[in-house]
């Protein structure tokens, strides 16, 4: 019972990271009709600016307790990110925007390759340890365990959910961004500017991964080039499994996510007799995902869209 | 006239890529090598393209079908099976060496089914969705191949399978070098011409089924597929065999891969491997011969032949930059601008009778 306790709330915190990491792909999504390939990169990329940003507010200002320091590192990694992501979008996506549905993809497959490699030359190849800026003592849940990180990464995430729910459905912005997800076409006769609306998404969908990034650098301590690959890859799965262009959807399918990976990753070796180990457990998502979506073939969440070919 | 021209053209490029192996074996090997390996990019490509290309399915999990290949040919024609059950050792006191004519219909075979059963349930599935499937069928395939090396010891895990025998026919090790009338032709020369040959007769197939009834009807699906559906396609069983055929493709590939190198790991067959192949069908002209050939060429040579070059430039920035990190810098420019520059590739099709597409809202 306390390992199944333990399982979930390992899974949650887990899940809230795919799922702040699948809002962005999940937005970009729902207005372009775009993987953006190179999301797990502006995680990767807010991870890594707030290592040195920790790095060098530990010299400059000692006397700074933890937690200001990791506010402080990740406020400035979302203003990078954020930035990052807005000339990702114009250099990369925008000029392709009537091209074959393929080509943007390509690009954003190189731009993934082009981040990584300027991190690699940036920050070195090694693996950094992320500081433990947070008490570390963890605290007993009814016989479980839970750090003060993963409770942050847990209130973070609510946070961030609130803020972009309000954000999308009671601002002029989010309200010009559901019309051009609806019909970039006429959003734009009704006096919206399409443009920067989707300028705003992709800023926005950056600002989630950033947070995300650093959370995720804040639980495991290590940072390095290659560490957006993994959680972009499981968060554009979550996004799918939620159905995508679906705000909900990208959270449900987070969350679920991280638990079927935990809880399945606990569990798979007593289930099997000692065949299948853990190390089955980055499988256990893609089946799951597939299952579902040939039983539902537009995800949990998704409505029906007519085909655009 | 201009049929005569073609005819030249045609001639001038055969010779050129007969001869140019024995010219480049004059540099070293090593570059034949590049060259060998380059063609089976351009198999692979020719594979994929009949899904992505034809019937515009975006498969990107496409190399999970070049590993079973592989691994099928792997399996049946290393000491490793025999190694491991005592059964088959008293069987095969010699080992394992199942002749070429039977590994490898069996690999491409068994790559074509998984690509039927890959196919099933992802039909009803469109765009993004049958990518991210695809995908998962890869990471999947590449997961179990890392760790079946327990409670069974199949595929040897992490550390792969080596002592792979080398391809054989009519009585010709493409293993070893030959020497014909004082002039010695290296391994890898040989193997060449083998690969030219699968990829001359792949072209081939490819451009038949292009201008065939099946080849039309991929193409109606990938354009519109409710449309070609009430034209009395039967879009199933034309999507499963594109997916087979596909398949196919890749597990020869990959029987061929495992052959030539005499060593397989799961390493090989990353997601990022997929992606690649992706890549050179779209960057060269998707659903076309010649760009996607050279598509394939440009992104499988290119780094092999920056690697040789990067040396200077990276004694001109004084070491900071290492030859691998340079390639992969130049490989992501060159995506992300041949993709800004032209948008349909590098060698599109030519576009007829797609006047509609202009006028028509696109999404």
């Amino acid at each position: 019972m306390d390992i199944l306790l333990q399982q979930i709330i390992n899974g949650l915190v887990l899940g809230s990271m795919y799922a702040l990491v699948a809002l962005g792909y999940t937005m970009v999504y729902g207005i372009i009709n775009l993987i953006n390939f190179a999301h797990g990169e502006v995680l990767m990329v807010g991870a890594l600016t707030s290592w040195t940003v920790i790095g060098l507010m530990q010299d400059a200002t000692p006397w700074a307790p933890g937690w200001l320091i990791l506010l402080l590192s990740m406020l400035i990694a979302c203003v990078v990110a954020g930035t990052l992501n807005f000339v990702i979008e114009k250099v990369a996506y925008r000029p392709l925007r009537n091209s074959p549905k393929l080509a943007p993809l390509i690009t954003a497959i190189g731009m993934s390759i082009l981040l990584q490699t300027l991190a690699m030359i940036l920050w070195k190849p090694n693996y950094k340890s992320y500081p433990t800026l947070l008490p570390s003592t963890p605290i007993h849940v009814g016989g479980a365990l839970i750090t003060p990180t993963q409770i942050l990464i847990l209130g973070l995430t609510a946070l961030s959910l609130a803020v972009l729910m309000w954000l999308v459905h009671a601002t002029k912005l989010g309200r010009a961004m559901r019309a051009t997800s609806e019909n970039p076409r006429v959003a734009a006769l009704m006096g919206v500017q399409p443009d920067r609306v989707i300028s705003a998404t992709f800023v926005i969908g950056a600002v989630l991964a950033a947070i995300a990034g650093v959370m995720w650098a804040a639980n495991y301590g290590t940072v390095q080039h290659s560490m957006g690959f993994l959680p972009g890859l499981k968060a554009f799965t979550a996004a799918v499994f939620g159905g995508i262009g679906n705000l909900g959807g990208a959270v449900v399918g987070g969350l679920l996510l991280g638990l079927i990976e935990s809880i399945g990753a606990g569990y798979i070796g007593d289930l099997t007799g000692g065949v299948l180990g853990s190390n089955y457990a980055d499988i256990f998502a893609f089946i799951v995902l597939i299952v579902v979506l040939t039983l539902r073939p537009s995800g949990l969440l998704g409505e029906r869209v007519a085909d655009r070919a | 006239m201009k049929a005569q021209h073609r005819l030249t053209a045609i001639l001038l490029a055969a010779a050129g890529l007969l001869i140019m192996p024995l010219i480049l074996q004059g540099f070293g090997n090593a570059w034949v090598r590049i060259a060998d390996m380059a063609l089976l990019y351009v198999l692979l490509a020719l594979g994929l393209n009949i899904v992505v290309g034809y019937a515009g399915l975006l498969d990107l999990g496409y190399v999970a079908f070049f590993a079973i290949g592989a691994y099928m040919f792997g399996l049946l024609a290393s000491p490793h099976l025999s190694d491991t059950f005592a059964a088959l050792a008293a069987a095969f006191p010699h080992g394992l060496h199942t002749p070429l004519w039977l590994a490898l219909p069996l690999g491409a075979a068994l790559a074509g089914f998984f690509g039927v059963l890959l196919g099933a349930p992802t039909l009803r599935l469109r765009g993004d969705y049958l990518a991210i499937v695809t995908l998962g069928f890869g990471e999947i395939i590449r997961v179990f191949l890392n760790n079946l090396d327990q409670p069974v010891n199949l595929t040897n895990g992490p550390k792969g399978l080596g002592q792979i025998d080398s391809i054989k026919v009519f009585g010709l090790d493409l293993g070893k070098k030959l020497s014909v009338g004082g002039f010695e032709l290296a391994s890898v020369t040989l193997y060449y011409y083998l690969f030219l040959l699968l990829v001359v007769v792949s072209v081939i197939i490819c451009h038949r089924l292009e201008l065939s009834r099946i080849g039309r009807a991929w193409m109606a699906i990938r354009e519109d597929e409710t449309a070609a559906k009430s034209m009395g396609i039967n879009t199933r069983n034309l999507k499963l065999l594109a997916f087979g055929m596909g398949a196919t493709f890749g597990g020869v590939s990959g029987a061929m891969f495992a052959a030539f190198q005499g060593f397989i790991s799961p390493e090989s067959f990353s997601l990022m491997e997929s992606v690649m192949i992706v890549a050179m069908v779209v960057l060269g002209g998707i659903g076309h011969l010649p760009g996607v050939i050279l598509g394939a060429v440009l992104l499988a040579a290119l780094p092999e032949v920056l690697r040789y070059v990067a040396g200077p430039l990276q004694a001109m920035t004084g070491g900071r930059l290492d030859a691998s990190i340079l390639r992969q810098l130049l490989i992501a420019l060159a995506m992300i601008s041949i993709m800004l520059l032209r948008p349909h590739g590098l060698w599109p099709a030519p576009t007829h009778g797609k006047s509609l597409r202009k006028k028509g809202s696109h999404s």
